[in-house]
């Protein structure tokens, strides 16, 4: 079985108010995916859902073959979990905190609980109260929690929000790591450059998933063009004229620039004659890198 | 069986408990607080009640009255006032609770054997004090006057055997000497039992929904059986431990009569303690905060207090509120608790607050756990 999560027309209404709207996906075995969306978007929800957290009110899915509605408890044992809160005990030692987790998934070696901490670092802090520690270390914590018993699927809900840029770098190595030994991980971020690590990456908004695939297929598909810095003064006037212009699929301000996706069979000369015509004389245009950035933005805004 | 999961549960709130030594103290010390509090300060015991006596006769029958009156401890002459001013004075300043007043001609109507009488003059404000020190006074009267009969009878030579032709013979049972304290420290732990345990209890599983560490309990394989009854389990210990405490601070300080069997004493405070378990449970679960967990739990630890015959008895209270005193479990507690005490009754005695505990043991449990589910809508 290498469909480890299935997910099918899943929608959760609070009230009036639609969190996650017929959300459909499915994720392989070892895959990375990254889970992409502003703030209340769904995302948590969504990884409630699948855990039994929270009850659907419509749709189906299934993790590691069993059914969210009817086998919560055969899943939550075979996954881990991190909540964006890190929900950890502060009148703890780092020790006690995982030694509890570890006890009540049933691993009672010592063991594989300082085994766990030395794999996320922590192995120096073991006896440090948790009040004490950085929201970095809090971080590994509570990853350390979510994988002490080794399961093979990973729910990481924002587990990088607050923590600064070295640290990040270092879970999402320790979340590679993990993954080379043939975990799978749901990781939910809304830090652009962070998609960009995941095998594949869903862009949420508004509840609804409008996309999901690799990066690169992302860029190319959504985009459907190439990205281009343009330079110009006045910048605001610039981005009016461009707006009313045929020629661009889409021009945002970025900066101290423009960033506009062209149509790949339009050359960027054509546009800057536009401009020039049009009295930006100064004008300039530079071919870049498509990011996710660009993706998101196109997703949301049409 | 014993499992890992609820070992570990265990084990953890065991730590929690013991990094918080301020609420470890207070749970060990309120008992203890209350225990002297109520054991000393809420006694319906009258003695000493301070009396200024008029006496405008000066003769030695009017002395002979007075020493009656001091004989009693109910009375203690604090004040010989010249005037009823200056007695209506002491009293309207507190300063006397009782006046008694003894007319010019006192000793002489005794001494002719025509009917004497003097005036007792009482402070109402306090119902509790009044209505005792007043049956007191005439007690005391009543007895004074049987005297002067029988000496009079004598004096005529109606020979010395000459009592009174009825004689009621009181006994008081079980607490013969009427002390506030036996009645109350029973009271006590019936109180303690339900208050440290409901509030600890709904603030212990609030707390973890606060945390949010609810959230991460939630997704482990822990049974919802197993989270209740490893959060309950250390609260159990401590109000067993909290019990035992009054209960040998009681029989050791207060002299409180243990005449139950101790064994019997403590399955029925276990069996009490499903009920006040299962209502901070359900407490817990419609409470978000350990605040409202706190104040449902108070919610019903007042009206417990006062409608389980702690401080009143039911007896005296309005029909309705002897119904509705029928669904709080501290009332069918407080009647075993004191009957095991004082009384040193068997389960025979029992059986009607034995079930009724149980039956809303039983009820309140099932309906928490009901609502007790691992989800979090």
């Amino acid at each position: 079985m290498d469909e480890v999560i299935r997910v099918e027309g899943l929608t959760k209404r609070f009230g009036d108010f639609t969190a996650v709207d017929q959300v459909s996906f499915t994720v392989q075995r070892g895959e990375v995916i990254g889970y992409l969306g502003p703030n209340g978007s769904g995302k948590t929800t969504t990884i409630r859902m699948l855990l039994g957290l929270l009850l659907p009110s419509e749709g189906k899915a299934w993790v590691l073959g069993y059914d969210i509605w009817r086998q919560s408890e055969a899943i939550r044992r075979q996954c881990g979990y991190m909540s964006q809160k890190f929900s950890l005990y502060h009148d703890l030692t780092v020790e006690e905190n995982l030694r509890f987790y570890g006890g009540v998934y049933g691993v009672g070696e010592e063991i594989q609980i300082q085994a766990t901490l030395e794999r996320v670092g922590l192995a120096a802090q073991r006896q440090t109260m948790v009040s004490a520690l950085a929201t970095g270390w809090k971080q590994r914590l509570a990853l350390a929690i979510a994988i002490v018993h080794r399961p093979q699927l990973l729910f990481l809900d924002e587990p990088t929000s607050g923590v600064d840029p070295t640290a990040r770098r270092a879970f999402w190595d320790l979340i590679y790591e993990l993954v080379h030994e043939g975990v799978t991980a749901l990781v939910t971020t809304h830090y652009m450059d962070e998609a960009e690590y995941c095998g594949k990456v869903g862009v949420m908004r508004d509840g609804k998933l409008l996309a999901l695939d690799t990066p690169e297929q992302l860029k190319k598909q959504v985009l459907r063009g190439l990205a281009y810095d343009l330079f110009a003064t006045p910048l605001i006037e610039a981005l009016s004229f461009l707006e009313a212009s045929p020629l661009p699929l889409r021009v945002g301000l970025s900066g101290d620039h423009l960033r506009v996706i062209l149509p790949k069979e339009v050359e960027p000369s054509c546009l800057l004659a536009e401009l020039q015509q049009a009295g930006y004389g100064e004008a300039r245009i530079e071919p870049v890198e498509a990011s996710l950035e660009d993706v998101f933005l196109a997703l949301s805004g049409k | 069986m014993v499992n890992s999961r609820l070992i570990a549960l265990i084990r953890k709130e065991f730590i929690q408990i013991r990094r918080d030594p301020r609420t470890l103290a207070l749970i060990i010390v309120i008992p203890i607080m209350q225990l002297f509090l109520l054991g000393y300060a809420a006694t319906n015991d009258v003695r000493n009640v301070p009396l200024a006596v008029l006496d405008q006769d000066r003769s030695s029958a009017a002395r002979r009255l007075l020493d009656a009156y001091r004989a009693a401890d109910y009375f203690r002459i604090t004040h010989a006032v010249s005037s009823e001013r200056q007695l209506r004075d002491l009293i309207d300043r507190g300063v006397v609770r009782a006046g008694l007043i003894i007319p010019p001609n006192y000793g002489e109507k005794v001494h002719s054997g025509k009917p004497a009488s003097v005036a007792f003059v009482l402070d109402g404000s306090d119902p509790t004090v009044a209505s005792t020190a007043l049956s007191a006074a005439q007690l005391i009267g009543q007895a004074h006057a049987t005297a002067i009969l029988a000496e009079r009878a004598q004096r005529q030579g109606f020979g010395s055997n000459l009592d009174s032709a009825l004689e009621v013979r009181t006994q008081v049972w079980y607490n013969p000497d009427l002390i506030s304290a036996y009645f109350m420290i029973p009271g006590v732990i019936g109180m303690i039992l339900y208050a440290l345990t409901s509030i600890l209890t709904a603030t212990a599983i609030v707390r973890e929904r606060e945390r949010g560490t609810i959230e991460q309990l939630i997704v482990t394989p822990i049974r919802p059986i197993e989270l209740v009854v490893g959060k309950l389990f250390p609260y159990v210990v401590l109000a067993i431990i909290n019990a035992i405490e009054v209960l040998v601070l009681g029989a050791w300080w207060f002299d409180v009569p243990v005449r139950g069997n101790l064994g019997l004493i403590l399955a029925l405070s276990g069996l009490f303690l499903l009920s006040s378990l299962g209502i901070g449970l359900f407490g817990s679960t419609i409470a978000n905060t350990q605040q409202e967990a706190m104040l449902t739990v108070w919610m019903t630890l007042l009206p417990s207090i006062f409608l389980s015959g702690f401080f009143f008895p039911l007896e005296a209270m309005p029909k309705v509120l002897q119904w509705i005193s029928y669904i709080f479990p501290l009332r069918y507690y407080l009647v075993i608790i004191r009957t095991l005490l004082l009384k040193g009754g068997g389960v025979s005695a029992l059986w009607e607050q034995i079930l009724a505990l149980t039956l809303f043991g039983v009820v309140i449990m099932g309906a928490a756990a009901r609502r007790f589910r691992k989800r979090l809508d």
